[in-house]
């Protein structure tokens, strides 16, 4: 038997062998009369896990209210949760304990533990949200809370009074001229980082990378110090683009040379390899490439640098009206407007409190799944209307090469076409 | 097939060797000298703003710093005044910042590992994907809101708890509440804003962070060592603890450290929560504490021009301490992703 012959043999499958009908493979059949035995479904849970699961909740309710409403006097919901989840756990514990050895116990305590824990986690974030939502209903129910400023409104005044405008407009300029100095900055220094190289870029991004550790109110106050007491000696809303900007640079840049770096080594290298220059690759295969992604690190850098407090508390200053001035005068942005309504004792403020945050809320998580809707894809990763206006442009391509190498110039094409082979 | 001997040419020596070497350096054309000359000059800008910073705050903290001198580190008050070497020190606000970040760090650590775990080893595919994007999500929502939540609504209802904290475990120093008199007390005012409030809301503010680096970490823990453990018989938790765990273990460790940096950099929740003193507080129940960020949230206004340098020394103080945190962490996390790929 030759070598070949051999690889052939290697290469075949067991269900080829059968179907040349060579060594037949019998299938085991169960005898006449017998049951088949159910057949196992391993990764469900068995009805008594079930049943040891319900009881151990059970016992654990009922103990709490037992020592709670009898026992104890004690009071508060989340006394009452803490006991009852330790007797939950003790008991769940003794009940699976009855049936199965001690790796099995262990192996189902875990398993409830990480369940609370993510319980916990979960109910305890989507609550925060759902909070402040929800108090903000009162404030937002007004359509003159997003259209009327808080000029002519005072701290006792009623919800129909007044509203968020000029905050608004405030966070749009600050985080527009933020952007407009972030995106070409940060979107560059990424592609030099990753394209470039060299001592200089390790150095760039070791910085860039020590910046991210720069607490917040760290930078205001770097911003309060050297642009607003030494220079424009009053607070103004491009101080507070300053400062948001020194936040979101880092950010910017570190996700977007993780998303650079994504980029596959060989689209880089065919890019080369057909002559084009270093340019001409970035621009039409690295940043096409890794256009999603960008995007992506850009919304999500919008933000946290829409989120930002700190900063913006030392910088921009504080104002009931509106400012479409970036450079002269005090302009409020929402997280500040948050900030300075639930600083008063009026329930009415802080109702509006609640409205802004809500707004503000709304506002990055809307930029969230905005993000989570471009930049679900991988470098490279066509979505369906991308990759049908790619097959028509490389179509379109073919025809163009086709009809230049029959008609311009015939003796170069004296060889195959391998256009016209794969069509 | 081994009869098929490759022919080895033999060089013609007489022409390389006279033919001088090719130059094999890349000749730029003007396009990509233009694109060097932007890219540089992007780093540039990029280094020379976040230098900026750094310098500014070094050379006018060091101002402070050395009107100050070493009592800068154990000065408990913040009075700072030219001149006057003891007026004023981090000692407080530092210790401050600790503890919240602290009792942050052991309310979250539990939780963020028990999520990191739950989502990479339990959960199916379709619910997983959710709760990874609800975690990722929260990491987005600004501290403002949390700290909205923390007074509006935490304040009221961890103040029992700390009651009963306090009234059961009262014998360990750190969760007695006493009054200047050393009696014991026990009215709800003694309990509000303080130290163990400001870490609940803390905590809740670094969890996504923690949760998804864990979560990245485990997840790349081998497929072949984790079937190998499962065939050999082990349950689900053996598995995880003899496989998952090891190789989680730097992303672990630089995960919780990612969030003390976080924490203790954390400004607006905290300054909405405390009512700040500058005493060192041991008893972390008891109304009052403070914070560097918090404390320069609430002195900036009224500060001097020698205030405000003080005030950058805290700052550049908080910086260093956060900087060296991020970098070790971020080695650590780097350093165990290199090394975790399964043989087979």
């Amino acid at each position: 038997m030759s070598i070949v012959d051999a690889q052939e043999r290697v290469r075949e499958t067991p269900t080829d062998a059968v179907s040349r009908g060579g060594g037949r493979t019998r299938v085991p059949t169960a005898p006449a009369g017998r049951a088949r035995p159910e057949r196992r479904r391993p990764g469900t849970a068995a009805l008594e896990d079930g049943f040891d699961l319900g009881g151990a909740l059970l016992a654990g309710i009922c103990v709490a209210t037992l020592l709670f409403g009898w026992i104890a006097p004690l009071s508060g919901i989340i006394g009452w949760i803490v006991v009852a989840y330790i007797v939950f756990v003790a008991v769940y514990a003794v009940l699976v304990g009855l049936r199965a050895d001690r790796l099995a116990v262990a192996n189902r305590l875990a398993t409830v533990l990480m369940a609370t824990a993510g319980i916990v986690v979960l109910t305890a974030l989507v609550f925060v949200v759902l909070y402040t939502v929800g108090r903000g209903i009162p404030a937002l129910s007004h359509p003159n809370f997003f259209v009327e400023t808080m000029r002519f409104a005072g701290p006792l005044d009623p919800l129909d009074v007044g509203g968020i405008a000029h905050a608004v407009v405030g966070t749009l300029i600050q985080i527009g001229i933020a952007l407009a100095i972030t995106v070409p900055l940060g979107i560059v220094t990424a592609v030099f980082l990753n394209e470039i190289g060299g001592p200089f870029a390790r150095f760039v991004r070791t910085v860039s990378d020590a910046m991210t550790a720069l607490p917040s109110i760290v930078a205001g106050l770097f911003v309060y110090a050297a642009l607003i007491t030494l220079v424009t000696k009053e607070r103004s809303g491009f101080a507070a683009a300053v400062a948001i900007t020194v936040m979101m640079l880092p950010i910017v840049i570190r996700s977007a040379d993780v998303v650079l770096r994504l980029v596959p080594h060989h689209l880089r290298e065919a890019s080369y390899a057909l002559g084009a220059s270093r340019w001409r690759t970035v621009w039409t295969v690295v940043l096409p490439t890794s256009r999603s992604g960008l995007a992506t690190a850009v919304i999500l850098g919008t933000a946290r640098g829409i989120g930002e407090t700190s900063p913006v508390l030392l910088t921009s200053g504080v104002t009931a009206e509106m400012n479409t001035n970036p450079f002269s005068g005090p302009m409020i942005s929402l997280p500040l407007q948050v900030f300075t309504f639930v600083q008063s004792p009026e329930p009415q403020m802080v109702a509006r409190g609640f409205g802004t945050a809500a707004v503000l809320i709304l506002l990055v998580l809307s930029l969230f799944v905005v993000a989570r809707l471009i930049g679900g894809r991988g470098a490279g990763v066509l979505s369906d209307g991308q990759r049908r206006r790619a097959t028509h442009r490389s179509r379109h391509d073919l025809i163009r090469i086709t009809h230049r190498t029959r008609t311009d110039s015939p003796a170069r094409s004296g060889g195959t076409t391998p256009t016209q082979e794969n069509p | 097939m081994t009869d098929a001997v490759t022919e080895i040419i033999p060089p013609r020596e007489t022409k390389t060797s006279t033919a001088p070497r090719r130059s094999l350096r890349s000749l730029p054309v003007f396009s990509d000298r233009v694109f060097r000359a932007v890219c540089f000059a992007a780093g540039g800008v990029t280094v020379a703003i976040m230098l900026a910073v750094g310098v500014f705050l070094s050379a006018r903290g060091g101002q402070a710093l050395a009107s100050a001198g070493p009592s800068f580190l154990w000065v408990q008050e913040w009075n700072p005044r030219d001149g006057v070497p003891d007026s004023f020190g981090i000692a407080a606000v530092l210790f401050g910042t600790v503890t919240i970040a602290v009792i942050a760090l052991l309310l979250s650590f539990p939780l963020a590992f028990g999520t990191a775990l739950l989502i990479s080893e339990i959960l199916p595919n379709s619910v997983k994907r959710a709760m990874v994007t609800i975690v990722d999500l929260m990491a987005a929502v600004p501290s403002v809101v949390f700290g909205l939540w923390g007074v509006q609504y935490l304040q009221e209802n961890a103040v029992p708890v700390a009651q009963w904290i306090s009234s059961t475990f009262g014998w360990i120093p750190v969760f007695a509440v006493t009054g200047s008199d050393g009696a014991s007390l026990t009215e709800a005012s003694a309990f509000t804003s303080s130290a163990f409030i400001a870490g609940m809301v803390v905590a809740l503010m670094v969890l996504p962070t923690q949760t998804s680096i864990m979560r990245e970490a485990f997840s790349q823990a081998p497929i072949g060592e984790r079937e190998g453990a499962l065939a050999l018989g082990s349950t689900r938790w053996g598995m995880i603890r003899t496989v998952v765990l090891p190789f989680g273990r730097g992303g672990i460790i630089g995960g919780t450290m990612l969030g003390l940096g976080r924490a203790l950099g954390e400004t607006i929740a905290v300054y909405m929560i405390i009512s700040p003193i500058f005493t060192i507080n041991w008893q972390v129940l008891k109304t009052g504490t403070n914070s560097v960020s918090a404390l320069i949230a609430l002195r900036y206004g009224e500060s001097s021009e020698f205030g405000l340098s003080a005030l950058m020394a805290a700052g550049l103080a908080l910086f260093l301490i956060t900087l060296v945190i991020n970098f070790t962490a971020s080695s650590i996390v780097a350093r165990s992703r290199s090394g975790a790929e399964s043989n087979g």
